[in-house]
């Protein structure tokens, strides 16, 4: 199965936090792949709104993302992109 | 028989007084069958969480679009959080694992599922998380009530005046409540909550997080909701009553006068006109100059779009940051000051040493000067946005003329590198010069004939003149607007405008002081920029000046020995006037 993973650092102000979250699920979602992201010990579902709000990641922060399943790659490298590119805040 | 009267104070939500009959909203859940279910149930439980699913998926949607239409887009989104939630693969595992798993009937699985995610949200240390708490919980209990088939308790039927009592208003909620609704209290809630949002986008009076309420209202009970305050009132005594409807229409009454000024002209009562202009920091506070009835924009602060990011913004970014607020303001006037930073204003990526004063440091217009390329990329950026409204350039912490020269020298080439571009600018833009250092202000005849205009910057013209630093709140009684030696400053600058055919203005905290107003207009400013929200209350205190008695008044200011008298002098002719 592919998979792939790659570091992404948090640049928007609130941080992955409230709208921003919820844009980020958004874009996880169209994935057909399992993806997730990374914090120190905590990973959880990407694709889950309370799982990445739970995590509470903050601006500043590194993060991995990883993905699992067809189109592992593509995914990480949208996705790391966005959140780098300040999940539209 | 006379009802208890009962009062309790929450957090002011959302300004305005509402006095009306409760509507007690009791959205209890129905009673939960909590039902064991054999393995052969478990197929069809799971069909009872899908339908309930679709159904909620269904009315969420629905919430969203009559929302955006009532409320728009930006309060809209809420939903597109709750649709997420629902369909959220940890919470729907969660149902479906208690129904396979622990062999729970549909309705106590979503139940406990949400009310268990509710509760770590709760206990977060982070009000934003704290709130989501709630999303979870109405998201569920629409949910339950959709799997049960029972009806959702309707706002939306209400039919006479009312202020509405609940537990918590969700958004669901809110995005129901009709105009007959005055307003609302909720016995939780913070100023973020969405319920206060929702109440301050409504425009409706709201108190929240004001306790027990519902157990000491009945359905059909007087209540006033003071959004001021945070304070709600059951049952008021008569005259409690009196006073709060007094107030209540003394307010309604100041804002439908205020609300008639947005398109007035801001001239005194004879007839002089005096552009009173808004104070921004962002193309989004140029909207709001825009609603507040804004004559032009007399300071942008540009040092916000330099703040709070880890390098420099691009000219590309600044063009459109500066082209936006000029497209907003359709043609009015709109002052950009060129960066303002050091002193309290620092930024990471310039690495700027750590000074012993850095009131008196290396900032602003003598940073700009030393650091060309970054001065010129601004310059560059408002030239290229001047050819999309009219646009003023304004140099800040001028202290010499060489330093203004030098400035304007920059601005030129920036000019001749446009014009070799073929990039269009306004050839015409104006160039002038804050007035905050004493020793322009004392020169200003020499300045004017140099600049287009003046704005008098206060804040720091004050804390410069007097030696009183205005963050030290030991000295904070020294920190004196009205300090005579000020006046005669304002004088100065007022006056060398006058004679070289210049305009000048005033941009600090004092331009939006109604006290002040009078001696402004009567010293000869023309202009006065201050925060958005103060613009109407202006321009309604400067249609009650006479201009020619302004002078008088001024010229009279200019004799008295301290700033005590001068207010004290200014407060006694305004009190004769509203006598």
């Amino acid at each position: 199965m592919a998979t792939a993973s790659k570091q992404a650092t948090v640049t928007n102000e609130t941080g992955i936090h409230a709208r921003p979250a919820t844009a980020l699920v958004q874009k996880a979602s169209q994935f057909n792949c399992e993806v997730f992201i990374e914090k120190g010990e905590k990973k959880v579902n990407l694709k889950s709104i309370m799982g990445v709000m739970a995590l509470a990641v903050r601006k500043g922060e590194t993060i991995t993302v990883s993905a699992e399943g067809e189109g592992a790659e593509k995914a990480v490298e949208e996705l790391v992109a966005f959140i780098e590119g300040g999940l539209h805040d | 028989m006379t009802k208890l009267s009962v009062q309790k104070r929450g957090i002011a939500a959302s300004p305005g007084i509402a006095i009306g009959k409760a509507f007690v909203l009791r959205d209890e859940l129905p009673a939960i069958n909590r039902v064991s279910i054999s393995a052969e149930q478990v197929e069809t439980e799971l069909g009872r969480l899908c339908l309930g699913l679709d159904k909620t998926g269904e009315q969420l949607r629905k919430l969203r679009e009559s929302t955006a239409a009532k409320m728009g887009e930006e309060q809209a989104k809420i939903f597109d959080a709750h649709l997420l939630l629902l369909q959220d693969p940890e919470l729907i595992g969660g149902f479906e694992g208690q129904i396979k798993d622990s062999h729970q009937n549909a309705e106590s699985a979503v139940q406990d599922t949400t009310e268990g995610f509710a509760a770590i949200f709760a206990s977060l240390d982070d009000e934003y998380m704290r709130e989501r708490a709630s999303d979870i919980r109405d998201i569920g209990s629409r949910l339950i009530k959709n799997i049960a088939g029972v009806n959702t308790v309707s706002l939306a039927e209400i039919e006479e005046e009312v202020v509405v009592l609940a537990h918590d208003l969700t958004p669901s909620d809110t995005a129901q409540l009709n105009s007959y609704v005055l307003g609302f209290a909720a016995e939780i809630g913070g100023r973020t909550s969405h319920s206060a949002i929702m109440a301050r986008s409504l425009d409706l009076p709201a108190v929240v997080g004001g306790g027990t309420i519902l157990e000491v209202v009945a359905e059909g009970d007087l209540v006033i909701v003071d959004g001021f305050t945070g304070d709600l009132i059951i049952n008021p005594n008569d005259e409690t009553l009196r006073a709060y409807t007094e107030r209540r229409d003394a307010y309604l009454q100041e804002r439908e006068t205020l609300r008639q000024l947005i398109s007035a002209e801001s001239n005194t009562q004879d007839g002089v006109h005096i552009e009173l202009a808004a104070n921004i920091g962002t193309p989004k506070d140029a909207v709001k100059a825009m609603e507040n009835g804004a004559d032009a924009i007399g300071l942008y602060r540009t040092e916000f779009l330099y703040m709070d990011r880890t390098e420099m913004p691009t000219e590309e970014e600044q063009f459109e940051a500066y082209r936006a607020v000029a497209q907003t303001m359709k043609g009015r006037p709109v002052i950009i000051r060129t960066l303002d930073i050091g002193g309290d204003k620092e930024l990471p990526y310039l690495q700027l040493p750590h000074e012993a004063n850095p009131f008196l440091g290396y900032r602003a217009i003598r940073l700009c000067l030393d650091q060309t390329d970054l001065f010129k990329r601004q310059l560059r950026a408002i030239l290229r946005a001047s050819a999309f409204g009219e646009l003023l350039i304004m140099f800040p912490m001028i202290s010499n003329l060489q330093e203004l020269r030098a400035a304007k020298a920059l601005l030129h080439e920036a000019r001749q590198e446009l014009s070799d571009a073929n990039i269009a600018f306004d050839s015409e833009l104006k160039v002038g010069m804050m007035v905050e250092i004493p020793s322009a202000a004392i020169l200003a005849d020499v300045f004017a004939k140099e600049v287009d205009f003046f704005s008098i910057g206060t804040n720091d013209l004050v804390q410069y003149t007097l030696a009183v630093d205005r963050m030290n709140e030991k000295i904070a009684p020294l920190y004196q607007p009205f300090h005579p030696a000020i006046l005669r400053l304002i004088k100065s600058v007022a006056d060398a405008a006058k004679n070289n055919g210049i305009f000048a203005g005033m941009c600090g905290e004092m331009a939006g002081d109604p006290v002040a107003m009078p001696l402004l207009v009567g010293l000869g400013l023309t202009e006065l920029s201050m925060s958005a929200p103060s613009i109407l209350p202006a321009r309604k205190a400067l249609q009650q000046i006479n201009y020619a008695e302004a002078k008088v008044w001024a010229e009279e200011a200019l004799t008295l020995a301290t700033a005590e008298e001068v207010r004290e002098f200014v407060l006694s002719k305004l009190g004769q006037l509203t006598q």
